[in-house]
């Protein structure tokens, strides 16, 4: 039971419901176990419900170490090559 | 799509998972469980394991909360369900979940009885609102990403003074199946599972928090990464991990630090806490009995406790004798292992719990990776020690 | 005696109800058939108001095909039940290389539907089948009583004549041979979905319900000979499309999830719904197997059709004993696509 998706916030509505979108696709979601959701949030959300809130800050860092990661192991790939 | 389609990469993930094979150090095996439906499907649907070098293995365990609910629960529900004044609602990953007798929600639906899919519970109090004539139940099941939207939704039931709507509640925790899962020993010769190391779940710790996972990885002195849910997720995670095993470490780390922090959500943990409460004990499908791992409505709620409401009480139903789902959701065994997989026990005509629902190991090997089964292509490190 | 002629009352079109007389097969139901139907479809072979249609057949091989229409909601975006009737029956047609001569078409209807729904199909069905350039040229119409029925249901039939030389079928496709896909898939089913309530979302994307016979006209033309066979991938998708061919061939495939188009919409819907693109419906959409060396030649040829405009390469057959549809994923690894298990309900997790 864990499918849940990141999605943009265009609209806070009253009554703790955000408008969300994806390519152009819309959808009412629950924002009751959230605190202040601002249009531009990227919300986790799941079974209608917002869960979390995207941290865009860790999420760079986040790719960040992917790409040394992944750095490091292209240089190993080079290396091995005869 | 934002945030999505940037941890799906393939060359970096390949170049990853080089790192993985240069660091795992040769003539050592590694095997990490993870404990998310999502990521058991996840890792099927990208190929994961064709990435990963032959000495890195995943196992899957019990992360599934349609796959560990046990057919007695689900007798229940459908007993429920053909009663004429109630309308059930139901997440559709239980439709086709078998119960006794090879009984299942959908056929009880073919016979009659008023079952409603809902994608939310939001959807179930709806109906409640505008069927005031139905008694609408609704059946909840999930780990703890699931329980705050039932825990809302009983919320607002009580707000709206609503007296036709109540939950069968059968939501479970995380930790203590990773507890059931790791406490020697499980099985009656004594064995016990290998695993170096848990790949923590996505969504379940948005809400826990990172916190519930320190007890265990102190206590069996096993690393616990949480992982993100898209591929490269799951393919980074596996490096922290081998490298944890590689320092000798046992901690608790943060891969998906864009959702997950050390303490969750505080205000879906306080509504939990309000609505819910602790089962002494629970059955879970292919586990049995485990101690303080499920929830169940407290008695200011008891209005909208279906169980109280419809006086339920669950008759234990065993599973096939020759099904070996209790082995395979402790990772002691992988599906093709099962003499039921693929000979009687198939999406169309699942046996037991792991076929059940797109994420259990065996649906989801079926579905993707049975393929491999033939070419034989990397021999599986022993999963199971003996005692 | 008075030989004054009964004057009738024109159908209320507006907010008239079609009811059991208008099945019965008297003069409601005459009636019924010249306003709605007759006058909407309006061709020769009708306006004679005989049983039957009778037309001259040209020399060589006919094929005939028939499907029944039941889909829920009746309007949808780009398009409803009857134009999707007609597409569709064109389309069986057309699969098999043949060129689309005349249809026929039956309709339940549900006692009490607005006639003015009705009129709206019939009409969608005329101008469908106008620009496919063939005519509903012979129908039957029956009404049941409320409750047993969803609406209208319709069945159409068609008939068309293959180019001579031409014989594609399943059992042709063999190893060595590409695959090739006219446009994205997953467009009709998210269409669909987005109509129902309980989903609860929004999108602006159209059904791609149309008629496929002049595109295929154009792959016959550019590469006729080298042509194994071609299948329009409705119900269970492209998945199940490639799973029944490689069944009845007894060949396995090797896809490029890559290279299978999908619009940003559909992959957003299918995300949200826990929905796999590959097993949802389309509806002007078509695969054809052809000769490796042949392939570039027809996906140029598809590209210069609107209906091919995003036409690819998507992988090819292999010798396969298990006939599994293998698919390279985008991220690297491998998995199989296999048989839909069920209707594809949408998944929570």
């Amino acid at each position: 039971m864990c499918l849940a998706i990141p999605i943009l916030v265009e609209h806070v509505l009253p009554n703790a419901i955000a408008r969300v979108t994806l390519n152009g696709v819309s959808k009412h979601v629950s924002i009751a176990l959230l605190e202040d959701v601002e249009i531009g949030d990227y919300l986790l959300i799941h079974v209608g419900y917002a869960l979390a809130r995207l941290d865009p800050e860790e999420a760079a860092l986040t790719l960040a170490m992917m790409e040394e990661a992944g750095a490091a192991g292209a240089l190993h790939a080079a290396e091995a090559r005869p | 799509m934002k945030h999505m389609d940037e941890y799906r990469r393939g060359p970096l993930a390949q170049n990853i998972a080089t790192q993985i094979a240069q660091e795992a150090a040769s003539g050592r095996q590694y095997q990490f469980m993870e404990f998310c439906g999502g990521h058991t499907h996840a890792i099927a649907r990208y190929g994961i394991e064709d990435l990963l070098p032959a000495n890195v293995q995943l196992v899957h365990g019990p992360g599934c909360p349609v796959c560990v609910l046990p057919a007695g629960r689900i007798d229940d529900a459908i007993k429920l369900a053909m009663r004429a004044e109630i309308t059930l609602c139901t997440y559709a990953d239980l439709m086709r979940v078998p119960a006794s007798g090879g009984a299942t929600l959908l056929r009880a639906s073919a016979a009659g009885a008023d079952i409603r899919m809902v994608y939310s519970t939001a959807d179930a109090l709806q109906i409640a609102e505008s069927e005031p004539d139905r008694e609408i139940v609704f059946l909840a099941i999930g780990f703890e990403t699931t329980t705050p939207p039932t825990a809302l939704a009983i919320r607002a039931a009580y707000r709206k003074g609503l007296g036709n709507f109540s939950v069968f509640c059968n939501h479970v925790l995380t930790p203590p199946a990773m507890r059931a899962i790791l406490s020697p020993p499980q099985l009656p010769d004594g064995a016990h599972i290998r695993v170096d190391g848990f790949i923590g779940p996505a969504h379940v710790s948005t809400i826990t928090g990172t916190r519930p996972y320190l007890g265990l990885a102190a206590e069996f002195r096993k690393p616990v990464v949480v992982a993100g849910f898209e591929p490269l997720d799951v393919v980074h995670a596996i490096l922290m991990l081998v490298r944890q095993v590689n320092e000798g470490r046992h901690d608790v780390a943060n891969q998906y630090t864009r959702f997950v922090t050390a303490t969750g959500n505080r205000i879906a943990q306080r509504e939990m806490a309000e609505v819910f409460e602790l089962r002494p004990s629970f059955e879970w499908r292919g586990l049995g009995e485990v101690p303080q791992s499920a929830l169940r409505i407290r008695r200011g709620y008891a209005a909208f406790d279906a169980e109280r409401r419809f006086a339920i009480t669950t008759i234990p139903a065993p599973d096939n004798p020759a099904c070996e789902c209790a082995t395979i959701l402790r990772g002691l065994k992988k599906p093709v292992e099962c003499k039921l997989f693929g000979t009687v026990c198939a999406p169309e005509t699942p046996m037991g719990s792991c076929m059940v629902s797109p994420e259990g190991a065996c649906a989801a090997h079926w579905t993707f990776g049975r393929f491999r089964d033939r070419a034989a292509m990397r021999k599986p490190a022993p999963a199971r020690l003996s005692a | 005696m008075n030989q004054q002629r009964l004057r009738t009352r024109r159908l209320d079109t507006r907010t008239g109800l079609v009811d059991l007389s208008h099945g019965a097969g008297g003069r409601a139901s005459a009636q019924l058939i010249r306003e709605i139907f007759v006058s909407a479809f309006d061709n020769q072979a009708l306006s004679r108001a005989d049983d039957q249609a009778a037309f001259d057949v040209p020399a060589g091989r006919m094929v005939m095909s028939t499907d029944g229409y039941v889909v829920s909601p009746l309007f949808f975006p780009g398009g409803d039940i009857g134009s999707l009737a007609v597409h569709g029956t064109i389309n069986d047609v057309a699969m098999a290389g043949a060129h689309p001569l005349h249809l026929a078409a039956g309709f339940i209807i549900e006692e009490g539907f607005a006639i003015a729904d009705l009129q709206r199909i019939a009409n969608s069905m005329a101008s469908a089948a106008r620009e496919a350039g063939i005519g509903i040229v012979t129908g039957d119409t029956k009404v049941v009583e409320r409750g047993h029925g969803d609406g209208v249901y319709i069945t159409t039939t068609g008939i068309g004549m293959v180019p001579q030389g031409l014989d594609l079928s399943a059992n042709r496709a063999s190893p060595g041979d590409h695959v090739v896909l006219s446009g994205s898939v997953g467009d009709h089913g998210v269409a669909i979905m987005s109509r129902r309530a309980n989903l609860g979302f929004e999108t602006e994307l159209l059904s791609d319900s149309a008629a496929l016979h002049g595109l295929v006209a154009d792959m016959v033309h550019a590469a006729g000979p080298a042509l194994r066979v071609m299948r329009d991938p409705t119900r269970g998708g492209l998945a199940s499309a490639l799973n029944e061919i490689a069944q009845t061939a007894g060949v396995g495939f090797l896809i490029e999830e890559q290279t299978i188009p999908v619009r940003p919409e559909v992959a957003a819907v299918c995300e949200l719904l826990g929905l796999d693109p590959l097993y949802v419906a389309n509806e002007g959409k078509l695969i054809a197997i052809v000769a490796r060396e042949w392939s570039a030649m027809l996906v140029s040829a598809m590209r210069a059709h609107p209906l091919g405009r995003d036409a690819a390469v998507i992988g090819e057959v292999i010798a396969d004993e298990q006939c599994f549809v293998q698919m390279a994923t985008s991220f690297g690894g491998g998995r199989i696509v296999d048989w839909l298990s069920g209707e594809q309900l949408p998944r929570i997790c």
